[in-house]
């Protein structure tokens, strides 16, 4: 009887803090139009989150393009398909790897500073005084956030795409001397605008919508100790990432399971 | 950091990003080839369309000149019919056809135009009235090993290997 008693606890945790998200996620929605009033908050987190990313964005996914043009090259020399090393890069990065390992590396360059910084505000009391003065930390403190997480992933995830195809070029071009013209020709017939840029775009921008709330969310929500905001902090980096990985799978099902 | 500072690097990080989508646009995907150019529809009907998708090329001499817009079953003559855009800089004679040929031994399918001999060329709305449908691997193979065993003859051969029906293999 007990063991019941204690499945039917877990289910409903599970519920209560879906629900929790899912209210704490329309408040937010309802705070932007006043946040954005003031855009300079936001634009200050687009320079937080992404500006400041912008390194570690760049070289992994020159790393990236390294790695994936030799390895494509190795396993496609075999069949003497060596030119299509661009296209297998190209499609591999902006349908997959551009968005999702961007969104992991979003998750814990930005995302954790996120958490950290929304953590201690409230381990200070500072989101209490901005209460008392009658100030919504929601919409002066969460959404600018929200927001400039919102518009630095999908930009990030871009250009991890574009030097990633640059590194690729590097390896297949420079280094094996595989010729530029089939290169991207290949590359240029076997990509199409809409259906693989345009899918992966949408893709960045619904993992920057994942890893900002779950930055927001977490720091908000974490016990006001510096023990909770270091468990925050890795919440942050574990459930933003499994998320974004359990979404790619559906989205990608969605996106390219026709035709 | 001034506000102003703040503002100049995210304009910039802004303008990065715009710059890689319009790399990855033009330089590794198809937006440039092919787009914005005028076109014309031709239809043309096939027996059997294959392998064919929408957007495949339209081919003449091996040149890209349109792409296959539309893909529909006709319910009368139950032909397979393919809405082509030409170039609007490409004319083809009336007496042009059309085949549904394979790039390489197993890439993809695209729709070759031969142009013909004749004075008048075709308007847009136009159908291209010879045409050659896809060739289907499965239905070559047995009406192959079909004519193999009308070859051996005797009551041996069929039970060796029984031809599926040419109808049945089809896809």
């Amino acid at each position: 009887m007990e063991w019941i008693a204690a499945l039917g606890r877990f289910a409903l945790d599970i519920l209560r803090s879906l629900g929790h998200h899912a209210a704490f996620f329309w408040e937010l929605l309802r705070t932007l139009p006043v946040s954005l009033r003031r855009p300079y908050f936001a634009i200050a987190q687009v320079h937080a989150l992404g500006n400041l990313s912008l390194l570690v964005i760049l070289s992994s996914g020159l790393a990236v393009g390294f790695v994936l043009a030799l390895q494509t090259y190795y396993a496609l020399a075999t069949y003497g398909a060596a030119d299509s090393v661009g296209l297998v890069v190209n499609l591999s990065l902006v349908r997959e790897l551009g968005p999702v390992v961007t969104a992991l590396l979003f998750a814990g360059r930005a995302g954790t500073s996120l958490t950290a910084e929304i953590g201690l505000m409230k381990a200070g009391e500072q989101l209490s005084a901005m209460e008392l003065m009658a100030v919504d930390p929601k919409s002066r403190v969460l959404a600018p956030r929200f927001v400039g997480g919102i518009v630095a992933m999908p930009l990030l995830a871009l250009l991890f795409s574009a030097i990633g195809i640059l590194g690729a070029y590097v390896v297949a071009v420079l280094l094996i001397g595989l010729d530029p013209g089939n290169f991207w020709s290949i590359m240029e017939s076997g990509v199409d605008v809409r259906r693989d840029l345009g899918n992966g775009i949408i893709k960045s921008i619904v993992f920057g919508v994942i890893c900002s709330f779950v930055a927001v969310y977490q720091g908000f929500e974490a016990k006001a100790t510096p023990e909770g905001v270091a468990r925050a902090t890795t919440r942050t980096v574990v459930i933003s990432s499994l998320t974004v990985l359990a979404m790619d799978f559906v989205l990608t099902a969605l996106m390219f399971s026709t035709r | 950091m001034s506000k102003r500072s703040t503002e100049v690097l995210v304009g910039l990080f802004v303008l990065l990003g715009i710059a890689a989508l319009v790399f990855l646009a033009l330089r590794a995907a198809n937006l440039s080839s092919f787009n914005g150019a005028d076109t014309y529809t031709l239809t043309a009907k096939f027996d059997n369309i294959g392998g064919l998708k929408v957007r495949s090329p339209v081919r003449s001499a091996g040149v890209v000149v349109g792409r296959v817009t539309s893909i529909t079953l006709d319910p009368k003559s139950y032909q397979g019919v393919a809405k082509l855009d030409i170039e609007k800089s490409v004319q083809f004679p009336t007496d042009s056809s059309a085949r549904i040929l394979t790039s390489g031994l197993l890439g993809d399918q695209y729709i070759g135009l031969e142009a013909g001999g004749d004075e008048k060329m075709f308007a847009p709305g136009d159908t291209i009235k010879s045409t050659q449908s896809a060739v289907v691997l499965e239905s070559l193979i047995s009406q192959f090993l079909f004519n193999k065993a009308a070859d051996a003859g005797g009551p041996t051969a069929p039970a060796a290997n029984p031809p599926p029906a040419p109808s049945g293999a089809k896809k």
